[in-house]
């Protein structure tokens, strides 16, 4: 996995709550057996007329927002299924950091595991950064995950709060199976208990 | 003493927790053992391709069951699959499961079906488990009080391989459901109540607990149903303690335990249930006789009412975010404010998927059915969860029911759930569907859901519109 350090960048701005999963990357994208190459249809049916051209309205087309790694969202970001293909798509079209005032579980779980940072902002500092970016948009935000910090040009910046163990391996850019597999002698150890204590398990 | 004899206060969720922690390592997430490991062909070849890079095996390949579903074609399945890219899919989860020695429920297999209606057929999932799956509804498995919970692709590659899984632990809510439900309202009418009333976030970082008498009364289809949409909330996973009719469902089956294992078993499941008293994060009651059946008129399963109701209009709303989300539902809905929810038309009736397409849900909408024709210009299929369910509900005549009405009888799968397989609604097309999300585009781009019940969504194949079923 990628480390995850500091960000400078533009940020794109998605003023709509209850973005799903759906939206992020429609079923018709599942069928790949690979891992890359989701970023073309992300947001397909938003982004796209049926024609297959650009549809002008939707935000992320506005020529302000290209090459935009930041995302600020609406409330509860990423609900519906738990396609980890909806984060494959977000990295792969050149986000690295979102930031929204709640995010679904699952979604919330599988960015960190490709190196998204999701920052929780509060419901006003959420406000602020979407007046911000609406108001200078191109302007330039930096996220600083060593300290947890967002800064914006019009000062509209604060300090976020990160699960500690999540944002070292972030940092790190460590692969949470390796790192599981340091304690294989743990998980054996316990296997064995669970062996004797529900035997009909393992029949 | 056993693992599980513990004097502490627990709830269901705490016990399953702690008898599944392998380790708390310092600066690391707590590591949980996983029982049972589910899989379907859509979020799984990039976990096998990761394992394979890494020249990594799978641990425990007898804790997995796999089946082919949300691709599968659900007529004409002698036929080659056309779609060049699911063929592949659907080919590579074959090999996958052959490569790591996996049992995989294929499409000609007389066990295949949705992953969620397999499952519990073969008492593959038993009380006091830990099961994942990548598939946000592995929730339906709370019913049977297991652990059961959607996980990642990256998560997948890392059961695969380490049998364990990294994980906060979640908040415990219980949502306590007394009374007697009206005839004819279902444990689905109740799961989109409670989505209706804590919202799609409402359980954000929880996991659910149901119970209450009103819970105890539902059979296991129904506590099925319910604990599937617990996603719906927003919550990890759905929990219903185990009973009586838990245990008479599971005994008898493929993976149940026998014999001495049978009891042994037994005494460990029913140790299983919250101590009274226990402490929850959260507590939600509903009264289950003021449950109606329910339709939703907008694109979040949270927007939905009453069938004796009304369409909302944005300005019933106090939080601008909801009445921004009510106009842009009702733009795509193609729906007027304040219409009666018996005034809007159907073009096409979808009963089936992992939420409502068990064999209760046939029997209830074949009786629905019964003697019927469906409307003029409506459309409706019934896609049974399994070949299991579909051979039970042919063994008892309700096929012939469906057919003589109008209705298409298909092969199990998916389906119209998420319109993958190519059975879609076209733009503007309008459905009355048993499944469990209305998101736009969730059944064909631009195509128009109406979540409800398989007996709601029986009567208003025959309408051609929403109607009262208490009213029939
Ligand atoms: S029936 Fe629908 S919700 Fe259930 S597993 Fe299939 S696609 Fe997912």
């Amino acid at each position: 996995m990628q480390a995850y350090k500091k960000h400078e960048s533009i940020a794109a701005l998605m003023n709509r709550s209850n973005v799903d999963t759906d939206q992020i990357i429609p079923k018709q994208f599942l069928k790949k057996v690979e891992r890359t190459g989701f970023g073309p249809h992300l947001f397909h049916d938003w982004r796209f007329n049926d024609d297959g051209s650009d549809n002008a309205e939707f935000e992320l087309n506005k020529p302000a927002f290209k090459g935009a790694q930041i995302l600020v969202a609406g409330d509860n970001f990423g609900c519906g299924s738990s396609r980890e293909h909806a984060p494959w798509a977000i990295a792969d079209y050149g986000f690295n950091t979102i930031i929204s005032s709640s995010y679904a579980d699952i979604f919330y779980n599988n960015c960190f595991k490709n190196s998204i940072l999701p920052i929780v902002a509060t419901k006003k500092q959420l406000a602020s950064l979407m007046s911000e970016v609406a108001a200078n948009e191109g302007g330039k935000f930096i996220v600083d995950l060593e300290n947890q910090t967002l800064t914006t040009p019009a000062g509209n910046g604060f300090k976020f709060d990160v699960d500690p163990v999540r944002k070292d391996n972030l940092l790190k850019g460590l692969d949470d199976i390796g790192l599981t597999m340091q304690h294989t002698d743990l998980i054996d150890q316990y296997e064995k208990k669970h062996k004797q204590n529900y035997p009909w398990l393992w029949a | 003493m056993k693992a599980w004899e513990d004097t502490m206060k627990k709830t269901m969720y705490e016990k399953i927790w702690d008898s599944h922690l392998v380790a708390e390592v310092a600066g690391q997430a707590p590591l949980l053992y996983v029982d049972r490991h589910l899989m379907h062909e859509v979020t799984s070849p990039q976990a096998f391709e990761g394992l394979r890079l890494a020249k990594r095996k799978v641990r425990n390949p007898h804790s997995i069951l796999a089946t082919m579903d949300h691709c599968v074609p659900t007529k004409d399945r002698d036929l080659p699959i056309a779609d060049p890219i699911a063929k592949k899919q659907i080919e590579t989860m074959a090999q996958n499961c052959e490569e790591n020695g996996l049992n995989l429920y294929d499409m000609k297999n007389p066990n295949n079906g949705v992953i969620h209606i397999v499952v519990p057929e073969h008492g593959f999932v038993h009380p006091g488990m830990v099961v994942v799956c990548g598939d946000s509804h592995t929730a339906t498995h709370g019913a049977f009080g297991a652990l059961a919970f959607g996980i990642g692709t990256s998560e997948v590659e890392h059961v695969m391989a380490t049998q364990t899984l990294p994980q906060q632990k979640s908040k415990n809510m219980l949502i306590q459901i007394d009374g007697e439900l009206s005839k004819y309202a279902s444990a689905k009418d109740i799961a989109l109540a409670i989505t209706g009333k804590i919202g799609t976030a409402g359980g954000n970082g929880h996991v659910i607990e149901y119970a209450g008498s009103a819970i105890t009364k539902l059979s296991m289809e129904g506590r099925m149903t319910l604990c599937n949409m617990a996603i719906e909330a927003g919550a990890r996973a759905g929990l219903v303690a185990p009973d009586e009719k838990t245990y008479s469902y599971l005994k008898g089956r493929e993976f149940t335990p026998s014999g001495a294992s049978w009891d042994q078993a037994l005494a460990y499941w029913k140790s299983l249930p919250s101590d009274d008293g226990a402490a929850y994060d959260t507590i939600i009651t509903l009264d289950a006789a003021e449950i109606e059946p329910q339709v939703t008129w907008g694109t979040s399963p949270e927007q939905v009412t009453g069938i004796s109701n009304i369409i909302p209009a944005p300005e019933d709303f106090d939080d601008e975010i909801k009445q921004q989300a009510c106009a842009n539902a009702l733009d795509y809905m193609g729906l007027t404010a304040h219409t009666k929810i018996t005034d809007i038309p159907v073009d096409l009736i979808f009963i089936g998927s992992c939420t409502n397409g068990r064999i209760e849900d046939f029997r209830i909408a074949a009786e629905v059915t019964k003697g019927t024709k469906i409307a003029d210009k409506v459309t409706a299929i019934a896609v049974p969860g399994s070949y299991h369910v579909k051979k039970q509900a042919e063994d008892e005549g309700l096929d012939k029911i469906f057919i003589d009405a109008g209705w298409e009888w298909r092969e199990p799968g998916c389906s119209m759930c998420l319109a993958m397989n190519g059975d879609e609604l076209t733009i503007g097309q309008r459905s009355a569907s048993t499944s469990n999300r209305n998101f736009e585009g969730r059944q064909g781009k631009g195509g128009r859901t109406h979540l409800v019940s398989p007996a709601m969504a029986a009567a208003a194949a025959t309408a051609g519109h929403f109607v009262d079923i208490r009213k029939l």
